[in-house]
């Protein structure tokens, strides 16, 4: 077996670096995907070395930046779960982690992780959409908009890390997810919604983290009835081993019925 | 690189890419530590790290670097178990025992950090911890047992 090389950087700089100059390099931090992608092997091409973000002070942390609140790209969902701050500031995002797989999975997922995966099922990939949240890098801040390109693809450079994520404190934001099970589950429909600015963002129902656009559209008309008939136009939910596209586009609507319900109209 | 487990210094050779459950079992002999479906679903591989459980089947054994690692032969003082153990005992909370020492250490860490857990914070606490046998209901139980 080809073993690959651990590279465990002192602190972002030499991240960065060691990122740039490492070829077939995968950052790692709290390894609940990668590390089951490696053992598995199914990572093509074969990654030859990882470079260890975990333990890296400036990725950790959730603290208030101006009218921003800002969380560590690396700090574990447990830390958000925990922080005062963020119970205050962004409840829909605390609710989101605390949804996501069992204590084991929150001691180590990352926002960070979470973005940089980009799979269609992330749980806290429709709060960040919700929030309008915007992703910091190494070197840019991208608007989570404009993050996810592609199914599993994002607009991240190939040399480029994730640093912080960024909410913006003006909005209630309403969460719900749906799977087999509390916990451990894989979302067959995951949702966050916000009134004011009007924004629909939907998990596991198309090849992306999707923007309910005709929704939103009704939505800042204050037509819930007419975003909760145009959603289901919005979404593209596939058949799998997890649902039937049907069952997906039944439960979104019915979801965004209840998450309507339960934020105020201002 | 070194780590500490179970209270001794631990070393290990090699590329710290490596899964920690690998090197507890093949290079360490902590073989307490069991395999279940090392996707991070089923917990029976969970060990705890500076105080908090995580299934070490996702843990490059690099990131342990320095750290507190505990897992199931760490619980007993010797020969005397501790009163979880003996409850899991008491209450047939255990059956083929593939899963049991992933409830023993989340259980652990459970009534660490909540002294009276409810039934629902117990169901929580071992939401990630599977069991294929028993049904769950005894192995709640017996961690209620050591609230009382």
């Amino acid at each position: 077996m080809h073993e690959v090389t651990y590279l465990r950087p002192k602190n972002l700089a030499e991240a960065v670096r060691l990122y740039r100059t490492t070829p077939a390099c995968r950052p790692l931090a709290g390894g609940t995907d990668l590390m089951v992608m490696l053992h598995a092997r199914v990572i093509r091409p074969a990654p030859t070395a990882v470079l260890d973000l975990w333990s890296l002070a400036e990725l950790k942390g959730v603290r208030r930046q101006g009218d921003m609140l800002e969380i560590g790209a690396a700090e574990p969902y447990t830390g958000i779960i925990r922080s005062a701050e963020a119970q205050r500031s962004v409840p829909a995002l605390v609710a989101a982690a605390r949804t996501i797989g069992a204590a084991q999975i929150q001691n180590r997922g990352t926002l960070g992780g979470n973005l940089a995966n980009a799979s269609p099922a992330g749980d806290t990939l429709p709060v960040l959409l919700a929030y309008d949240a915007v992703v910091v890098t190494d070197r840019r801040s991208i608007p989570i908009d404009q993050f996810f390109t592609g199914y599993r693809k994002t607009a991240l450079q190939p040399d480029e890390l994730i640093t912080a994520v960024r909410f913006p404190l003006d909005r209630q934001v309403a969460f719900r997810k749906v799977g087999t099970r509390a916990a451990q589950a894989i979302s067959k429909v995951v949702m966050a919604v916000s009134r004011a600015p009007a924004r629909i963002a939907i998990g596991s129902v198309a090849e992306v983290p999707l923007r309910a656009v005709r929704a939103e559209g009704a939505l800042a008309r204050r037509d819930d009835a007419g975003a909760v008939s145009a959603v289901g136009e919005d979404v593209r939910p596939i058949d799998d081993v997890r649902s039937t596209a049907a069952y997906r586009r039944a439960v979104t609507q019915n979801v965004l019925h209840e998450l309507l319900h339960a934020l105020p109209r201002s | 690189m070194r780590f500490t487990l179970n209270g001794r210094t631990a070393t290990f050779e090699g590329s710290g890419a490596r899964r920690l459950l690998d090197v507890l079992r093949e290079d360490l002999g902590a073989t307490g530590t069991k395999e279940g479906c090392g996707e991070g679903e089923c917990g029976a591989c969970s060990v705890i790290i500076d105080g908090e459980v995580v299934d070490s089947c996702l843990v490059a054994v690099g990131q342990v670097e320095g750290c507190n690692v505990t897992t199931v032969e760490g619980l007993a003082d010797g020969g005397r178990l501790t009163a979880l153990q003996q409850a899991f005992i008491d209450y047939g909370a255990a059956q083929c025992g593939i899963c049991t020492p992933g409830m023993l250490l989340a259980a652990h860490v459970l009534l660490q950090h909540t002294a009276q857990p409810s039934a629902d914070d117990v169901r929580e606490g071992l939401a990630g911890n599977l069991c294929r046998c028993t049904g769950y209901t005894k192995i709640i139980d017996a961690v209620l047992a050591c609230t009382k």
